[in-house]
């Protein structure tokens, strides 16, 4: 279907976009891959009045080294995030559910802050953000303002931004030596969104986990942590993986929809769960 | 109206286009490149596939507006005086039965091969899992990129 028709402006700077969008009011939305917004577009589920398209401002693109973190500009596309030497070395886990997501295509102009900012369930990104500990940069008309992976998801397609606001970057701590990872993603056909992805990192010492964090995808209307299996884990061995994973669908309630019951996905969650752990654990 | 400079298959193509127009339409309906067909409305088949500044992309999923400035190539500017040796490639492994996603398959093609010159067969069926083929199973899509593959490596040694 052809969208319905909207204006559309391209910033040359992040100030401008952020006037654009402010000036355009409530119905005014940001345009950076678009590999999300144009399907909703096509399909009449999004009707802007105004796109500030954003795809082309330079200040969001790349990734830089801060010391003890790196930073992922929003607006870089999936495909150079996943090949990129930073991430790689300090945030291999970003790397990993990058290339889950969608496929070639889609990743050459997808972005990374996009995916953040869209927020779908099903999404895989935000699970690696709030696993990792992300901290998410906003800008807005009154200045720019930090907010945490745990406080960024409200809802289902919702976030902390508001309707002026713009995802500038993520600042993901680098969790150092010792951690490794793991991304279980489950669906059943070539470019799916995951019925049910497992997140892990985890820190081994002297043989046995010493910290592991446990992220939920799509079991819920953001991603969660596993917390129970989280305390499960500290301290246990490769015999302590399997029962700690049990605990994975705890205090959640996903959805039942086309693709899967709530119970399914409980299930998915906990056998998902040992397998990323156990990968990542590397006993 | 938005007024577009695009350089597309080696030739710079002007024209004044709706913000909402997508690059897909702009391509068949303005410039009559019909040889790129669109297959779905939910950006998952990627029948539509061109490259734009180098790299594959679903141009049911890009303005035309934002194409301003890029470089476009479509099925029909991939043969440089004869076919490409993806094109040769999927001809000689008939690696298409009704055609609809051959010219998607082939631009995602030619995109995995200059990224992986030398792909494994699994390399192959993920770097082509954005491109549905409703007929052919994919068995002699995947043989005829590994056919091409060869055939490129051979032509640049």
């Amino acid at each position: 279907m052809i969208p319905a028709a909207f204006d559309y402006v391209r910033p040359g700077s992040l100030d401008e976009a952020v006037r654009a969008l402010h000036e355009g009011g409530e119905d005014a939305k940001v345009l950076a891959g678009g590999q999300s917004l144009m399907p909703m577009l096509r399909m009449r589920l999004a009707t802007p009045s105004l796109l500030v398209d954003c795809s082309r401002l330079g200040e969001l693109r790349g990734v830089r080294d801060d010391g003890d973190a790196i930073v992922i500009g929003a607006g870089t596309p999936h495909h150079e995030v996943m090949h990129d030497a930073l991430v790689r070395a300090h945030a291999p886990l970003i790397a990993t559910v990058t290339a889950t997501v969608a496929d070639p295509a889609i990743r050459h102009r997808g972005t990374f802050g996009g995916s953040l900012a869209h927020a779908d369930p099903a999404a895989d990104l935000p699970t690696a953000a709030l696993v990792l500990g992300a901290q998410f940069s906003i800008v807005g008309p009154g200045g720019r303002r930090t907010v945490a992976a745990a406080d960024f998801f409200t809802d289902f397609f919702t976030t902390a931004l508001a309707a002026d606001e713009i995802l500038e970057s993520v600042r993901i701590p680098k969790l150092g030596d010792g951690w490794s990872f793991d991304y279980q993603k489950f669906n059943r056909t070539a470019q799916a969104w995951a019925i049910v992805g497992v997140a892990a990192a985890v820190r081994r010492s002297n043989g046995s986990i010493a910290e592991a964090r446990v992220g939920l995808t799509n079991m819920g209307a953001g991603p969660l942590r596993a917390s129970a299996t989280e305390a499960a884990l500290a301290g246990a061995g490769a015999d302590g993986i399997a029962a700690a994973a049990e605990q994975a669908a705890q205090n959640t309630s996903p959805t039942s929809d086309l693709h899967a019951q709530a119970d399914f996905r409980q299930h998915l969650a906990r056998v998902l769960t040992r397998r990323a752990v156990t990968n990542a654990a590397r006993f | 109206m938005h007024r577009i400079s695009v350089t597309v298959n080696g030739t710079t193509r002007e024209g004044e286009v709706e913000a909402r127009t997508l690059l897909v339409h702009w391509l068949r309906d303005s410039l009559g490149l019909a040889g790129t067909p669109i297959g779905c409305d939910t950006s998952n088949c990627g029948a539509c596939t061109v490259l734009m500044d180098g790299r594959s992309v679903k141009s049911c999923s890009v303005l035309a507006v934002q194409a301003d400035g890029s470089e476009v190539t479509t099925i029909q500017g991939l043969a440089n005086g004869e076919w490409h040796p993806v094109q040769k490639a999927f001809k000689e492994c008939h690696a298409l039965q009704c055609g609809y996603c051959t010219p998607g398959m082939i631009t995602a093609a030619v995109d995995l091969l200059g990224e992986n010159p030398d792909p494994t067969e699994e390399e192959i069926r993920h770097g082509l899992e954005g491109n549905l083929c409703r007929c052919t199973g994919y068995h002699n899509i995947v043989k005829a990129v590994e056919l091409a593959a060869g055939e490129m490596r051979e032509a640049a040694k």
